[in-house]
Formats: C-alpha cells, sequence, structure tokens
C-alpha cells in the first residue's frame, strides 16, 4: 500500500548509500538539486552519454559540457520490481525501475525511477516528463512521471 | 618448453550441491579442493602433476590449495576473469596455458558459497557508491535480476515473446533435471505453478531466476599426448571466444547498449568470433550449455548464437527443439534453472560429458557442444568442445 493508493508505485530510497561525486559527475547531480535535467555533451562532436565518465566515447575527447535538456522523454523499458533486494526496502516496494529515453538528447538512455502513478498507468514507449525528488540526505534524484 | 601442442580437457569433477549458505561450515576454498581432487581422480591424475591454475572469479587462493592440497609445483595462474561471463573461458585459457607449454596439468575451478552477506541477488545493494555506479544504484538496480527483468520486458514488447516462452524454457530445465541425482529439484513445473508463482521483477517470477546454490566443480585439462595414457575420452577444445562488442560496455551495470544490442545477449560477436576460428556453424552443434541464470537469457542467446532468428527463440523453445529428442537440446543438465548454480561450470562440466557420452541425458551421437558463460559485461565468453582433434 502506498501514500497514493493501492497500486501506487513508490520511489525507492536508498539510505546510507549517498553519493560518490566526481568532478564529472558532480554537475549532473548540483543541476538536479536545482531542479535542472542537464547531461554532458561533447563540445566537438555532439555527442551525449551517460553516466558522466569524463571521456566522449564518439571522439574520445574529454571536452564535455552539461546541457540543460527539457525533461521530456520516453519509457524504452521498465521493471516492477516486487522483491526488496534489502530490507530497506521492505517499505518501498513496488518500485519502478525504468531505462527512459531522453527526447532532445538523441534519446539518449538514462536508468531512471516512473513516479507518481498507479501501476496500470504505465505503457512501453509512453511519454515522460521529469520531476525531481529529495531525498533526506540531500540529494535531489531526477525521476519520471507519465504525461497522461 | 615445446609449445604448439594440442590440449585436452581429461578431468571433470564436482562436490555436491546444496540450497544457498547449506555448505557452511565449510569454506570456499574447500569446497574448491574437494573439486580438485574429484577432478584430478577423474582424469586419472594426481596432485603432483597439477601444475597451473585457473579461475574466473575472485575469492579463490593458489597459495591455499598449494598449502592445504600439497601441490609441489606451479607453473601458472590466473583468472580469466571476474564472473560468470566467463566460466567457459577458463577452460579456454586452461588449453591456451597448455598448448603454449607453459604449464602441463592445469585445472580450471569454481566454487561458490552465498552466505547471507554474499548472496549474489542483492550483489549490486552493498558495493560501495562509486560516481557511475550512483546512477544506478540510486535509482534501485540492485540485482543483475533487474537488468534482465528491464532487457526482457523490451525484448518481449518488440518480439512478441510472452510469459508462455519462458514458462517452456523454465519447464524444458526443470524436465531435464528430473533424472540428475544432484539436482536440488526433485519435481518438474506445472503451468499453474509457474503463473501463481510470485513476481520478483516483472516480467520475471521466482521460477524465471537461477537457484541459489553452494557447490564446487573442477575440471583438469592436460596436452593430447598424454591424455593417451589417461582413462577419459579426450575431449578438445575446437573453438573459443572471450570478446565482445564494445558497445555492450559494462552491459547489466548500466544498461546503456544501442537498442539494436539491448535486446540480445551481447554474445553475438562472441558467436561470429567463434564461428569464424573453429570452422563450424550453428548447425555443426549437436548440444548447447546456454548460461541461465535467467529463462530470458535462453531465449536472447538462442539467437545470438544463431540457432534461430532474431524474435524467434520463444517459438523455438515452445515447439520442442530444445528437448532432449529436438533439433538442438540444450542444457540437458537442467542447467542453473532446474539443477544447481555453480556459476557456469556445471554448463562446462556437462559439455564434457556429453562428448565423452556419458551424460546422464546423453544426447545420442554428440560430437560438438557449445557451452557459454553468462550474460553480464563484457567480455563474453564461449567454447566448443568436440570428440575429435581440430
Amino acid at each position: 500500500m502506498s501514500e497514493n493508493g493501492r497500486d501506487a508505485v513508490y520511489a525507492p530510497v536508498m539510505p546510507a548509500l549517498g553519493i560518490e561525486r566526481s568532478p564529472h559527475s558532480e554537475p549532473f547531480w548540483e543541476a538536479a538539486r536545482q531542479r535542472r535535467l542537464m547531461v554532458p555533451r561533447c563540445v566537438h562532436c555532439g555527442a551525449y552519454s551517460l553516466p558522466p565518465k569524463g571521456f566522449c566515447p564518439s571522439c574520445r575527447r574529454q571536452d564535455q559540457r552539461f546541457v540543460e535538456l527539457s525533461g521530456r522523454a520516453t519509457l524504452y523499458t521498465y521493471t516492477v520490481v516486487r522483491h526488496a533486494v534489502t530490507p530497506a526496502l521492505a517499505e518501498r516496494v513496488p518500485y519502478v525501475l525504468a531505462i527512459v529515453k531522453l527526447s532532445d538528447a538523441g534519446d539518449l538512455k538514462m536508468l531512471s525511477n516512473i513516479v507518481d502513478c498507479e501501476l496500470k498507468d504505465i505503457r512501453m514507449d509512453q511519454q515522460l516528463q521529469v520531476v525531481f525528488q529529495d531525498q533526506a540526505d540531500g540529494v535531489t534524484v531526477p525521476r519520471f512521471r507519465p504525461v497522461l | 618448453m615445446k609449445a604448439n601442442r594440442q590440449a585436452a580437457v581429461v578431468g571433470v569433477g564436482s562436490t555436491s550441491y546444496v540450497k544457498r549458505g547449506q555448505s557452511s561450515p565449510a569454506t570456499t576454498q574447500e569446497l574448491g579442493a574437494k573439486a580438485i581432487l574429484a577432478a584430478l581422480d577423474d582424469a586419472g591424475l594426481a596432485v603432483d602433476d597439477l601444475d597451473g591454475f585457473v579461475y574466473f572469479a575472485t575469492g579463490l587462493d593458489t597459495g591455499w590449495f598449494a598449502e592445504a592440497l600439497g601441490v609441489p609445483t606451479i607453473r601458472f595462474s590466473a583468472s580469466a576473469g571476474t564472473g560468470g561471463n566467463a566460466s567457459a573461458s577458463s577452460v579456454a585459457l586452461a588449453a591456451t596455458v597448455v598448448e603454449a607449454g607453459v604449464a602441463e596439468v592445469v585445472v580450471s575451478v569454481m566454487a561458490t558459497q552465498q552466505l547471507p552477506a554474499r548472496r549474489f541477488g542483492s550483489a549490486f545493494a552493498y558495493r560501495p557508491p562509486t560516481p557511475e555506479g550512483d546512477f544506478e544504484n540510486l535509482f534501485g538496480l540492485l540485482a543483475p535480476g533487474h537488468a534482465f527483468a528491464l532487457i526482457a520486458q523490451r525484448y518481449m514488447h518488440e518480439f512478441g515473446i510472452t510469459r508462455e516462452h519462458l514458462y517452456q524454457v523454465v519447464r524444458t530445465h526443470r524436465d531435464y533435471g528430473l533424472t540428475r541425482p544432484k539436482s536440488l529439484f526433485d519435481s518438474s513445473i506445472t503451468h499453474e505453478e509457474y503463473f501463481s508463482a510470485r513476481m520478483i521483477a516483472d516480467p520475471l517470477c521466482l521460477y524465471d531466476f537461477t537457484l541459489e546454490s553452494d557447490g564446487a566443480v573442477a575440471v583438469i585439462t592436460t596436452t593430447a599426448d598424454r591424455a593417451k595414457d589417461l582413462p577419459n575420452p579426450p575431449v578438445y577444445v575446437l573453438g573459443s571466444a572471450t570478446a565482445g562488442d564494445g558497445r555492450w560496455g559494462r552491459g547489466i551495470n548500466w544498461l546503456g547498449m544501442d537498442d539494436d544490442l539491448f535486446t540480445t545477449a551481447g554474445a553475438r560477436l562472441s558467436a561470429n568470433e567463434l564461428y569464424a576460428k573453429s570452422g563450424l556453424s550453428p548447425s555443426d552443434i549437436n548440444v548447447a550449455l546456454l548460461y541461465d541464470h535467467f529463462s530470458p537469457a535462453v531465449l536472447l542467446q538462442l539467437e545470438d548464437y544463431g540457432f534461430c532468428g532474431r524474435g524467434e527463440a520463444g517459438d523455438f523453445v515452445a515447439d520442442g527443439n530444445t528437448t532432449i529428442e529436438g533439433r538442438l537440446p540444450v542444457n540437458t543438465h537442467g542447467g542453473h534453472l532446474g539443477e544447481a548454480y555453480v556459476v557456469g561450470m556445471t554448463h562446462v562440466a556437462e559439455g564434457i560429458e556429453q562428448i565423452r557420452g556419458t551424460a546422464i541425458n546423453q544426447v545420442s551421437g554428440a560430437e560438438v557442444a557449445l557451452v557459454t558463460g553468462g550474460p553480464s559485461i563484457l567480455p563474453v565468453g564461449a567454447i566448443l568442445f568436440g570428440s575429435s582433434a581440430p
């Protein structure tokens, strides 16, 4: 059961996991804190990539700049996780793990969650919009909700 | 040393298989040592003959084996990888080492124990945070099963594969397991049992997941010359690959693969390498031992290794092609879904037994067997065993 009703989905919360910030990933998390979705883009060839690793996989150079996206996406695939892998998640299932394609970043794939809906509302290839959720540890997490 | 010798696989041994955690208080090393002794015994060789060790996971230590078993001389020790993707590769590396003249009697060994703190099904959840890992863990990608659920969902959506197809995969494995004394199951699985099982991560239910078990398997490789004086018919390595499409990357650990790769096992390039190097093709293979940590992985590999076309694997299995009477018997030992989980090494053992002609579910006249490593990360390993020297 969730706060939203019987078939609503939760956002998984990974307590005590924390974020291991690196110079390459920090801009993503800082942008999220400001409720902006930003991903690295190569200044030379324009390729987008995630997760941020500091290299452009297309032209192998290291000059990437974070660009802001609209947050529009489509649902490429998802799974309803019903079994809590760790005890900390026992109260947070079911949650929906998803791979979304970021519409204005060349359909770049990003792992995230589907939230703010009921399970019956979820459809493959549906339109999504980013939402930002604050965790107790101060990390803001970009997740997606269906555009219904 | 004399190089370019022909290698042959001459011994297989294993411990019993038990449900996860039940091998305690034995240690992982102890299970490995028991399997090594059993494999040497099967080969007609002794510890004094053993001079090489190959692993494919962390946690096994040559120094410990040398101390505990009194191995007099070590000429080679290495790991072929860090997980199930390299199970078949561990024997391929042993053969390479023997053929290069680096060592003469090489054991490839896997021992696994899933004590509560080291349960593979929650493995990702206990990894320390990393800058890349944050893009997975934070969203609850905490287990290999989650990754395969995501891959399976897209594969099923694109190709019209249903849970009925997955049930047929599981049932086939459970049926094979029925005749296996070491199987942890004592029955097949009905349609009702499968469809009433609890869902773990849609579209995968409990029975789409591997068993979790403890056990060890070891395989002995030496020269074909030496094999002439040993009791078992030699099994030859006809080809191997420890390869992969670079775009697969960290595979199930990042899931950012391009669309054309996402709904595969990531094994197409390995398959191409294997066939090119061996001069064989899918139609030459009499039995396939496909790493089955999750039922959809069997379907994806049937396609990647060229046994059927894209999207056809569901019907291929449902039509009975993978049963003992079928065109391509698959996982005749029951695999991870129907016998036990020793990280792909039971598949290696079954491949060897099929070529020897001594398998419990023997494929009549089997001359070529394919054994694959686990679809997961790069590289993707695979090996072809044969009854005639290449």
